[in-house]
């Protein structure tokens, strides 16, 4: 028997990490990366609280959410791939060019 | 010390670590393939959550599908090593700050404002693929169909969007 404590607060730390990723690293992949770990964090969550309530809604839900990071993915490489063609670098402080 | 236990305090270490590990690694590639064995993780995690069905999409849709998809870009950028920009100094000591506050917010309201009543059940007794798999089928096909085909109009889009985002580029150059 593992209290649902645990996992809520694993999630808790793997969405800090995610966070901290995002502000610390400015390398434009890995702050994408980071999303996707944050998401992770987000579904491990769910389905915890589905398991302890005994109830499918969480799992459907986890499952619509990895069906929209992968369109999420998708586009998203595109574009910093488009970036990295026109700045020649995914350094997100190089994307300044619409600061005013 | 109960196995289950166990066995969740070490895959707990695991992930942890390995999600460092993606955020320290200065190399892009040692970095995706760190939040590789972080989702291998999860999917046993969701194992011993009595899911094994998002366990298996775990392990097909991200770490195969989208992982994959990520090293496909970081190769083709050959952006393994990015040279050091200058960074802010007092950046990494305010983000390490804040993100220590947002993890104290969120343990303390999770923990004693929104606690989940009871345990999880042990995987051996609540657990079975077949029947799983049969019950979310049907909860997906009876009760959430029209965000099942919102879904998949959204994939579509992404689809046309990733293409339009590649073309568009090769337009201009010719």
């Amino acid at each position: 028997m593992i209290p649902v404590d645990y996992y809520i607060i694993l999630s808790a730390i793997l969405f800090t990490i995610g966070v901290l990723g995002v502000l610390v690293r400015r390398n434009a992949l890995i702050i994408f990366m980071s999303i996707e770990l944050m998401l992770n964090a987000a579904n491990l969550a769910i389905v915890a609280f589905g398991s302890v309530f005994e109830s499918f809604s969480g799992q459907i839900f986890v499952f619509f959410v990895i069906a929209v990071a992968a369109a999420e993915v998708a586009v998203g490489l595109a574009l910093i791939v488009e970036i990295f063609r026109s700045k020649r670098s995914i350094d997100v402080d190089q994307v300044s060019s619409l600061k005013g | 010390m109960t196995l289950d236990l166990a066995l969740f305090l070490l895959l707990a270490l695991i992930a942890i670590a390995s999600a460092l590990g993606m955020l320290i690694s200065r190399n892009t590639v040692y970095s995706a393939l760190y939040l590789v064995l972080n989702f291998v993780t999860v999917a046993v995690f969701y194992l011993l959550l009595s899911a094994p069905f998002i366990a298996m999409v775990q392990i097909t849709v991200y770490a195969g599908a989208i992982m994959v998809l990520f090293l496909f870009v970081i190769m083709l950028l050959g952006a393994e090593g990015l040279p050091k920009s200058e960074v802010l100094p007092w950046q990494k000591p305010l983000a390490i700050g804040l993100s220590v506050l947002l993890f104290a917010e969120a343990a303390y309201l999770l923990v004693t404002k929104s606690r989940p009543v009871g345990n999880v059940l042990p995987p051996a007794e609540a657990v079975n693929a077949t029947e799983n798999l049969q019950q979310l089928g049907i909860a997906l096909f009876r009760d959430y169909l029209l965000p099942f085909e919102v879904v998949s109009i959204l994939l579509l889009v992404a689809m046309v969007g990733a293409i339009v985002l590649t073309k568009k580029e090769r337009k201009a150059r010719q």
